[in-house]
């Protein structure tokens, strides 16, 4: 057992698949020699040479096109977005492409597309995107989002070992600010499981990613005033673990979503429904939901302030929904 | 027309393009019965391309068709019958009704990569592949084709340059073709040629007659032989016609008539079947034989296809993913321990070649490479040069001839005084 931050949890993950199997590689801008705009690939051309850790030039929608064809060749490539927003680069690729291709004509694209996702560090319109509802959207591919370093290297590994297309989304935020003890060895976290963060009996917050800990830390404010917020990691969004969050609303009566994403078409429309579809007789309350506003990411840090979810915003909303 | 392939070759290459025009025009017919539940995108006058390019290729090597390239299905050893199936929905088709034309594929046995409709995705999907090929030791070439209108697409740049930068074995087919749906080619590219693009990414190119299927397959082969050899990727413009509408629902009246009667005159098959004739490669029987062949290959299939189910409905929401259904193995042709370290370890540091100084202003040090054997019929163009002259940089509100600023210039760079600007 060791502590390790999330980047280097994911940066094992990646060594220890690629020391494990031949045909994992990776491929993306600056990934090589340079280790990647946040160091996460770093070391990983020393050990396993250009043939397996490829330099790219500027060209998304070229990278996921290559990681597609590799991957037909029965290779494991993990691809990476320098940010995830450039994915809007090859959104093609990654929909029409990579998602449709084993529906279509039965040709699995194990293929991993992964790139630091998320906001909090003044990165402005176009480094602090949170896409991943675009793709939540887009049957054919997983979607993976992880708050946690052990979650983070487990789910990697299983999204190298899944024969479908795989996004990844890894929260930049918590890059370097999250600590945690992950097992030594090999070990994976399955797909499409949410996780229990924290027991409660009076409300249900389900979220992910950064805002998983904005909403723990709410909900340990909720508890000096008596209020016990159950919390849910959704961990991976699509397929999304449908029986964790009726499982939950079903126990507490009240939901409420959190999401660092904006508000329409969100996530937390997509629960609202299915908790109305599978658990409305059990609810004691309305679907609440706290989310970033519809706009862009903005760059002013005040402004990002106010477009972020925060602990406060989360603990006001639960009172009130407690309160119902 | 002297050429390296066999009596039974060229007689092969009739049957491909003949098994594709007929296929064809059944599919247009079915079309007008109301018997296709998309569109046909006939690749009449084009037979020459799928199937001399495809036909320059080993069963180990990868292609993706676009649209027009039935033939080179056929080539890699699909059957009129799957692309009946396809073009009707059946049950029995390739991707059981999932999607239609010819967009399928088999990549275990023919090596084909099924397209998108989204043009020029392709090529970066078949550089990887071809990377891919490499890296597992395969030694193959992959092939991929193009419009003249979806060499306008990112997706073409971003592919080719990526090929490009790797090195990688892939064959790109433009076909100019002269149309992009209702547009003619000169509103899509200012250039006379397209192979010309090949330049600006630091790949040989060359023009070939599109319409001769011998002079196709011999510039297929030289590519394919040239990729094979590490020194890919190569992009062959053909230069031929769409000789019917965008697809079947397009009467093409845009078209000058005059323009189709100029191709009709240079027809494909009529040419080749000229050529077989008078070079006494076959006889009228023998022809007789191989039309009477396909036709009842192509009855027993298309009544394959109109006898065969519809899909059923529950498999609508059957194969999104892949769980397990498929298996995902290399085959590996090379030591795996290779690409494992301590072998495949190296040092992380870039070695960058004259340091991207001016042209002229630091010799390199190493002598220029030898220059390759030109291959004979068809040689690559030119190796791209990059531009002599040395950018002068101006900055807002200067120009040249400020004695300052060019004064200064020169100084920066003495090499380029001289010359023309010496007073």
């Amino acid at each position: 057992m060791a502590e390790i931050t999330m980047l280097e949890a994911i940066r094992e993950a990646l060594f220890e698949e690629m020391e494990r199997d031949p045909t994992v590689v990776a491929l993306g801008e600056d990934i090589g020699v340079y280790g990647g705009a946040f160091k996460v690939t770093e070391g990983l051309l020393a050990r396993f040479g250009t043939e397996r850790v490829m330099d790219t030039p500027i060209s998304e929608t070229a990278i996921v096109g290559a990681a597609c064809g590799m991957s037909y060749l029965g290779l494991r490539p993990v691809a990476e977005m320098q940010f995830i927003d450039f994915i809007a680069c090859c959104f093609n690729q990654v929909t029409n492409f990579a998602a449709k291709s084993h529906y279509r004509w039965g040709a699995p694209a194990p293929l991993v597309l992964r790139g630091p996702s998320g906001g909090g560090v003044h990165g402005g319109p176009f480094h602090s995107a949170n896409p991943e509802m675009y793709f939540v959207h887009t049957p054919g591919l997983k979607v993976v989002y992880p708050s946690t370093p052990g979650d983070a290297k487990g789910l990697l590994k299983s999204a190298i070992r899944d024969n479908n297309p795989v996004l990844f989304f890894e929260h930049k935020f918590l890059y370097r600010r999250i600590k945690e003890d992950v097992p030594a060895g090999d070990f994976t976290v399955p797909i499409g499981k949410a996780a229990l963060r924290r027991e409660g009996s009076d409300l249900t917050i389900v979220s992910y990613a950064a805002a998983a800990h904005t909403a723990l830390e709410a909900a340990q404010a909720l508890a000096k005033e008596g209020i016990q917020a159950e919390v849910l990691d959704l961990r991976t969004l699509l397929p999304l673990d449908r029986d964790a969050i009726l499982a939950s609303v079903k126990k507490t009566g009240k939901l409420l979503v959190v999401h660092e994403d904006t508000r329409t078409g969100g996530i937390a429309g997509e629960i609202s429904a299915l908790v109305c579809e599978g658990a409305f007789e059990d609810l004691d309350g309305p679907v609440a939901r706290v989310t970033a506003p519809d706009t862009p990411v903005p760059y002013a840090p005040p402004l990002e302030e106010a477009f972020l979810p925060s602990a406060e915003k989360v603990a006001a909303a639960a009172r009130e929904l407690a309160e119902y | 027309m002297s050429n390296e392939l066999t009596r039974e070759q060229h007689i092969e290459l009739y049957y491909y393009m003949q098994l594709n025009r007929r296929l064809e025009e059944r599919l247009g017919r079915l079309f007008r019965q109301n018997k296709i539940v998309g569109g046909v995108y006939s690749s009449l006058g084009q037979e020459a391309i799928s199937v001399g390019t495809a036909y320059a290729l080993e069963p180990r090597d990868w292609l993706a068709p676009m649209i027009r390239n039935i033939g080179a299905l056929l080539v890699k050893g699909f059957r009129p019958r799957d692309i009946f199936t396809q073009h009707m929905a059946r049950a029995t088709s390739p991707t059981h009704g999932k999607d239609g034309t010819s967009h399928f594929g088999d990549l275990k046995v023919r090596h084909v990569v099924s397209p998108i409709s989204m043009l020029g995705d392709l090529i970066p999907v078949m550089t990887g592949v071809a990377m891919a090929g490499r890296y597992l030791g395969h030694n193959i070439v992959a092939m991929t084709w193009i419009g003249d209108g979806g060499s306008s697409t990112g997706a073409f740049h971003e592919g080719l340059n990526l090929a490009a930068t790797q090195r990688a074995p892939l064959v790109l087919v433009l076909e100019n073709n002269q149309w992009a749906y209702s547009t003619p080619v000169a509103r899509q590219v200012p250039l006379r040629d397209l192979a010309d693009r090949a330049r600006a990414y630091g790949i040989s190119s060359r023009i070939v007659d599109g319409n001769d299927v011998l002079s196709v397959h011999q510039c297929a082969k030289q590519a394919v032989a040239e990729c094979r050899a590490g020194r890919g990727p190569v992009l062959i413009e053909v230069k031929t016609m769409r000789m019917q509408g965008h697809a079947q629902h397009d009467p093409a009246g845009y078209v000058p008539k005059e323009m189709f009667a100029f191709w009709k005159e240079r027809d494909p098959l009529v040419r080749f079947e000229t050529y077989l004739t008078e070079h006494h490669l076959w006889d009228p029987a023998k022809k007789e034989e191989i039309d009477a062949r396909i036709e009842s290959e192509l009855d027993a299939d298309q009544k394959f296809a109109e006898d065969s189910p519809m899909p059923s409905p529950e498999t609508a929401e059957q194969g999104v993913y892949c769980e397990g259904c498929h298996a995902v193995e290399a085959e590996w042709h090379r030591p795996k321990q290779e690409v494992m370290p301590p072998a495949a370890s190296a040092e992380a540091v870039w070695k960058v070649k004259d340091f991207g100084a001016l042209r002229g202003e630091k010799p390199p040090a190493a002598p220029p490479a030898a220059k390759e054997p030109a291959p004979k019929p068809a040689a690559p163009q030119a190796k791209p040069e990059i531009s002599e002259a040395p950018p002068l940089r101006v900055p807002f509100g200067r120009g040249p001839k400020d004695r300052a600023f060019r004064e200064s210039h020169e100084e920066k760079h003495p090499r380029h005084k001289s010359k023309k600007r010496r007073r």
